[in-house]
């Protein structure tokens, strides 16, 4: 890919990073944190492109390893984002009882 | 499918992943926020398998999904509130693991081919990945209370770990200059050192801190080795992750009056603490849970601050009951909400959340802190760190200098603790030998539901 344009998508995803999240009240850092710490586990994209040209059998050990231990980041951490979300609903519920 | 519909896709993705951090910054978008982020995160992957179709070592492939999903599920589903924090440093350690094999295997594959930019962003992915993967592993232990939660200093220690960090910069350059396999190895050993050292000095209230730093952390290996695979999904994706993730660092420091500089590096200039004055018997005033209800039914004005312990007891809806009973009786109430109380910033919240507190009860620090003053009671339940005197008044402790919840201006208060060990950060608690102080011993939702049984009998 061009050089010059990674350096672009680069400086503007910085940008655009520090944007979505600059205001946020202290109640959401932990689920924000969390669910930024999903969204890298997206690396598991990276680890099945290398398992799918790995040649040697060192290689696919290796990058089985990084398959695995992408998908305990990303899914791990949508499911327990989304459990720690689940609780600020349901004030309606608590309001009826 | 093309190259074009592949990147398209992979652009859509990224487009989820920016509408997942901005949908989780309010609360009444975030749930549906992160189901865009993990919709993003499945369709990214699920289009490999299509545009590769079909891939080279694809039976193993699935199975090393099937052993990530097997580990991971449960593990996120069964983890407990409390044990919350520890499991998201666990898995940003071992995002940040995957990363630095991901370079590594990639480094392997391309051999002499490599060209001087992909090195040095392999180099970058390597070290960065093996710090956030030993430094996570440390915060886990610190967090899960396998190791002690105080700082670890050792004589010498800042020049260890500067030599440490001059060798994993001459190891670099070993790597760039000579392509081996072996100067590789060097420097992922030697990284990971690194990433140890640097958590171990880290004192326990300022993990959060750490976590997020090295959640950034993983962000930018992300991006380093989408560079290598040529893929701008991962390029955006974990730009994303380290440019927020610098943001909410600052914001979590901010939230905890402490500067980032401060937080790393701070623990190698505090002075050892004075333990010895710690170490005496000293008399405090202990109460029976009927003492603490007859102060509460007079008391007009009642704050209730929860801390750690109200989450290990579980005993979330023992204190709404209480709280409700005491409003029922005309008494004022609210909850003193520390940003940082438990081990994540926002973990009271959540978790008065599940028991259905009503928001406008919970106040936040700087509104609850000038109407200490008026308040008849203050009742700590399971919290110290956050609400020790010693953070205003003793300069040189590990804790010097965070906001903290000012009780002591309340006419009485009231600690509910387990024993006298201190809190997480490890220090004494002056309060707790205040005459205004009175100390109910015991799990925090045994003895508030003996509160609440003494209080109704009233």
């Amino acid at each position: 890919m061009d050089a010059m344009a990674i350096v672009s998508i680069f400086v503007l995803a910085v940008f655009v990073g520090f944007e979505v999240v600059s205001k946020v009240s202290s109640t959401l850092h932990t689920p924000l944190m969390s669910g930024a710490n999903a969204i890298h586990g997206v690396i598991l994209v990276g680890a099945i492109i290398v398992a799918d040209h790995s040649e040697t059998n060192l290689e696919l050990g290796l990058s089985l390893a990084a398959i695995v231990l992408a998908t305990i980041n990303m899914v791990g951490g949508f499911v327990v984002t989304d459990r720690m979300l689940e609780m600020f609903k349901g004030k309606k519920k608590g309001a009826d009882k | 499918m093309n190259r074009t519909m592949y990147d398209l896709i992979g652009l859509a993705a990224g487009v989820c992943f920016i509408l997942a951090l901005k949908g989780l910054s309010h609360p009444k978008t975030a749930r549906r926020g992160n189901l865009i982020g993990a919709l993003g995160a499945t369709v990214a992957t699920l289009v490999l398998f299509v545009y590769n179709a079909p891939l080279n070592n694809l039976g193993w492939i699935l199975g090393a999904l099937a052993v990530g999903l097997i580990i991971g599920v449960p593990a996120a589903r069964k983890v407990q509130m409390t044990q919350m924090p520890q499991l998201v440093a666990l898995f940003n350690g071992v995002g940040g693991g995957a990363a630095a094999l991901v370079a590594i295997v990639e480094y392997l594959n391309l051999g002499a081919e490599a060209t001087t930019a992909e090195v040095i962003f392999t180099v970058f992915t390597v070290v960065v990945g093996c710090i956030s993967f030993s430094g996570s592993i440390i915060t886990f232990m610190k967090l899960q209370e396998l190791m002690t939660t105080r700082p670890v200093v050792f004589p010498g220690g800042r020049f260890v770990i500067a030599a440490t960090l001059a060798a994993v910069l001459g190891a670099s350059g070993w790597v760039v200059v000579e392509l081996g396999t072996t100067p590789l190895l060097v420097l992922a050993v030697l990284s990971l050192l690194f990433g140890i050292l640097f958590v171990l000095p880290v004192g326990g209230a300022d993990v959060p801190i750490v976590i997020s730093l090295l959640n950034a952390f993983t962000g930018l290996t992300v991006a380093a080795s989408g560079y290598v695979l040529d893929s701008t999904l991962l390029i955006i994706a974990g730009t994303l992750v380290g440019a927020s993730g610098t943001i909410l660092t600052r914001l979590m420091a901010d939230a905890m009056g402490r500067s980032l500089f401060g937080t790393l590096f701070g623990a190698f200039t505090a002075k050892p603490q004075d333990v010895a004055a710690a170490g005496e018997e000293r008399p405090v005033r202990s109460g029976s849970p009927d003492d603490v209800a007859i102060l509460l039914n007079y008391a007009r004005r009642v704050v209730i601050v929860p801390g750690f312990g109200l989450a290990v007891a579980q005993a979330q809806h023992t204190v709404r009951e209480l709280a409700d009973l005491m409003i029922s009786k005309g008494i004022d109430v609210a909850y003193g909400i520390h940003p940082v109380a438990g081990r994540m910033p926002g973990h009271m919240n959540v978790l008065l959340a599940e028991a259905n507190v009503p928001y406008d009860q919970l106040a936040e620090m700087d509104e609850v802190n000038p109407t200490f003053g008026q308040t008849d009671v203050a009742i700590v339940i399971g919290a110290n760190d956050v609400v020790n005197p010693a953070a205003q008044t003793s300069p040189g402790c590990p804790i010097y200098g965070m906001p903290i919840l000012e009780v002591s201006n309340a006419a009485n208060v009231i600690f509910l603790k387990r024993s006298m060990r201190p809190g997480f950060a490890g220090i004494e608690n002056e309060l707790l030998y205040d005459p205004k102080t009175m100390l109910l011993f015991g799990d925090a939702k045994a003895s508030l539901t003996k509160v609440v049984s003494a209080l109704k009998s009233l």
